[in-house]
């Protein structure tokens, strides 16, 4: 579907989170507004400004310490912000405490208690309400919710008779029947294996449609935040680098900080030679010109310029090149069998190491290249991104 | 192969179980017979077969008493002293102090018992806390030689016995558990009764046995701190041996006594299976 960077029609939708005033409740489920965390001396979450949708699937993605777990732990209440503020349902909420907040996580761990049983566990919430509910509406809600993650059978069962995508199960039914305004995710499929872990990302967004809950999942794994999530929030050094659609941060991610972490990216150094209405024809370093995207008001001469791999295709040294494409000389070093695609290294004069991603049709028709083959690196003309310089 | 298992096994159990059949075993079946025994006219042991020894326990009746009272007692004082400082030690000190005061805890150990207990007649006698009690008013307290000083004396005695245990459990605790309670609406509290305090309940459990059968043997405790006037089946056991020369009684009363302490270690069992039939960690000890 996507073939490299977007092309000159497809309209971007921007987020506009710093723009949109004052904050629409029906719309806004929480908000962060400048909300920063300091441990002593470690920043662990920086002046973070993120509005929450009601009703969507957001995802805080980023490598450990980036300061995505901090920030599902102020919206749980596990920790206040140092300075600036979390908005649940338009209230500030930064000195309320985790048992008062309308809000329910299921734990990397699960952390499901021990010395309960199933239903136990999940009726944990309910039971904790003042005034009490009802024993025959807690016992109905708890049958219901584990229904709804399919594990009517186990509610006399130990915690510890149960596999890890049981527990899982039980961790969401115990977080989902206290009907939460946000549920919180943090890392929930880390610790399943991988087959079962793609099972219950589907279960997941099935469940999250059926509810109609916010969910806000923290992870370190880019294809769970771009499978699921209606928008991806990426996080570096406790800051909020981008936040897009999956595809807006696939085809415009706007550093090398995200080209690098959503997806794979080839980053090559350009020298822009012109400029005209968001594109730019720059000289890589052997070079040759490339017409790419760029900002409008993006005045550098010197800069990176992404494109993923999939978007650049190999043919031989001998072999015509297409129109409106470039093509860059390179040698292969390592070719990789993937079966739905090959994935090759190669050596670009004046440029460096490229990936390629040639799939499987294509190869099947004209043939692959061999370690050590001499070859031209097509780049069409309008794919590839000049990024912005990350600060 | 499975003669080798068997070789292993056997070859591993020897030690011990030629120690427990010499030193457990043995003297146990010796004080069973001794107790249907009688005492020969010159003191020491008589063959023989009678009852009459069990039907002449009620005459140690206060030694029974005060065993199954302070006993209990000493027990349930080192817990609640116990739980405190243990929750303190594992949830709430710096990693930085904890195995500092860990080390405290143990210090005392490192000096006889003995020497520790008589340091308590000064500080329960004439001249120490009475006195200072004096100074403000309230004269002749007597503190010394009272059940109070035999149950001081046991509670300094074996509080980390207690403390450990309880320490272990506590420090093992999943501290998430307390942060998934408070999700889900718990005040800390309350999160303390429903989360906490079961899963310390094997630590609760292992340092309350502990104590409570060691207690039930003292004997040396409420023989410097009780004066000769609050004594303990041990007293009167070392009385019956070494005093009287009462063999034959003597044994008796140590038969009644592990009686005692067996119905106790079955209640015990009893306990940890109702509280601790999650988990796989809790010993019988």
């Amino acid at each position: 579907m996507l073939d490299g960077y977007a092309d000159a029609g497809n309209t971007m939708t921007q987020d506009h989170d710093m723009t949109q005033s004052p904050t629409d409740t029906r719309q806004t489920v929480a908000e962060f507004v400048g909300a920063t965390k300091r441990f002593g001396e470690v920043l662990a979450a920086d002046r973070i400004d993120l509005r929450i949708r009601r009703g969507e699937f957001l995802s805080f993605l980023g490598p450990s310490g980036c300061g995505k777990t901090t920030a599902l732990r102020m919206l749980a209440g596990f920790e206040s912000p140092t300075e600036g503020e979390v908005l649940i349902d338009g209230r500030e909420v930064g000195g309320m405490p985790a048992y008062r907040r309308p809000v329910n996580m299921v734990f990397q761990h699960y952390a499901l208690f021990p010395h309960m049983t199933v239903a136990e566990n999940v009726g944990y919430g309910l039971r904790q309400r003042r005034p009490r509910l009802p024993k025959h509406e807690i016992a109905d809600r708890v049958i219901r919710a584990l229904a709804t993650v399919r594990l009517d059978d186990f509610a006399q069962r130990r915690i510890w008779e149960l596999s890890g995508g049981q527990q899982q199960r039980v961790a969401l039914a115990r977080a989902i029947i206290n009907e939460p305004k946000i549920l919180l995710l943090d890392e929930p499929m880390a610790a399943l294996d991988a087959k079962l872990r793609g099972e219950m990302q589907r279960e997941l967004l099935d469940l999250q449609r059926s509810l109609g809950i916010t969910f806000v999942l923290v992870t370190h794994d880019q294809e769970e935040a771009l499978s699921m999530s209606d928008r991806i929030c990426i996080m570096g050094h406790g800051r909020i680098i981008q936040v897009g659609t999956p595809q807006d941060l696939y085809d415009r991610p706007r550093s090398r900080y995200v080209a690098d972490f959503v997806g794979k990216a080839n980053i090559v150094e350009g020298q822009i030679a012109a400029r005209h209405s968001g594109w730019a024809q720059a000289a890589l370093g052997n070079g040759v010109h490339v017409l790419v995207q760029d900002e409008p008001d993006d005045t550098r001469t010197h800069v990176d310029i992404a494109i993923r791999p999939e978007a650049l295709s190999l043919v031989r040294r001998s072999d015509p090149t297409p129109a409106a494409t470039a093509a860059l000389p390179a040698m292969v070093t390592h070719r990789t069998f993937l079966g739905d695609h090959t994935e090759y290294l190669l050596t670009a004069e004046g440029i460096g190491t490229l990936q390629v991603n040639a799939p499987r049709a294509a190869e099947r028709v004209a043939g692959g290249h061999d370690v050590g083959a001499y070859v031209h690196v097509l780049w069409p003309e309008q794919t590839g991104l000049v990024l912005a310089a990350d600060s | 192969m499975a003669m080798t298992q068997f070789r292993a096994r056997a070859l591993l159990l020897t030690p011990a179980g030629l120690w427990y059949a010499a030193l457990l075993l043995l003297p146990l079946a010796v004080v069973l017979i001794f107790s249907f025994g009688e005492r020969s006219a010159i003191g020491g042991y008589a063959p023989g077969f009678t009852l009459e020894q069990y039907a002449n326990l009620p005459a140690r009746f206060a030694a029974f008493r005060n065993t199954m009272t302070l006993a209990p007692l000493g027990t349930v004082a080192s817990l609640l002293i116990a739980y405190p400082l243990a929750y303190f030690l594992a949830v709430r000190v710096s990693p930085k102090w904890k195995t500092m005061l860990l080390v405290l805890v143990i210090v005392p150990f490192w000096t006889s018992i003995l020497i520790r207990s008589y340091a308590w007649i000064f500080l329960l006698g004439g001249k120490g806390i009475p006195a200072l009690l004096a100074q403000i008013g309230l004269d002749d307290v007597r503190l010394l030689n009272t059940p109070f000083a035999v149950l001081v004396g046991i509670v300094y005695g074996y509080l980390p016995l207690m403390v450990f245990p309880i320490y272990v459990a506590l420090e093992k605790l999943d501290k998430r558990l307390l942060e998934a309670a408070a999700d889900l609406g718990t005040p800390p509290w309350r999160a303390f009764l429903q989360i906490t305090l079961p899963l310390s309940m094997p630590g609760v459990l292992t340092g309350s046995m502990l104590v409570f059968i060691l207690l039930m043997g003292e004997f040396l405790i409420p023989a410097i701190l009780g004066g000769g006037k609050v004594f303990f089946v041990g007293n009167a056991l070392v009385d019956l041996f070494l005093q009287s020369r009462n063999w034959a009684f003597g044994s008796a009363v140590a038969v009644a006594l592990v009686v005692i302490m067996l119905i106790t270690v079955a209640l015990y069992t009893r306990a940890v299976k109702r509280f601790g039939a999650s988990r796989d960690d809790v010993g019988l000890m």
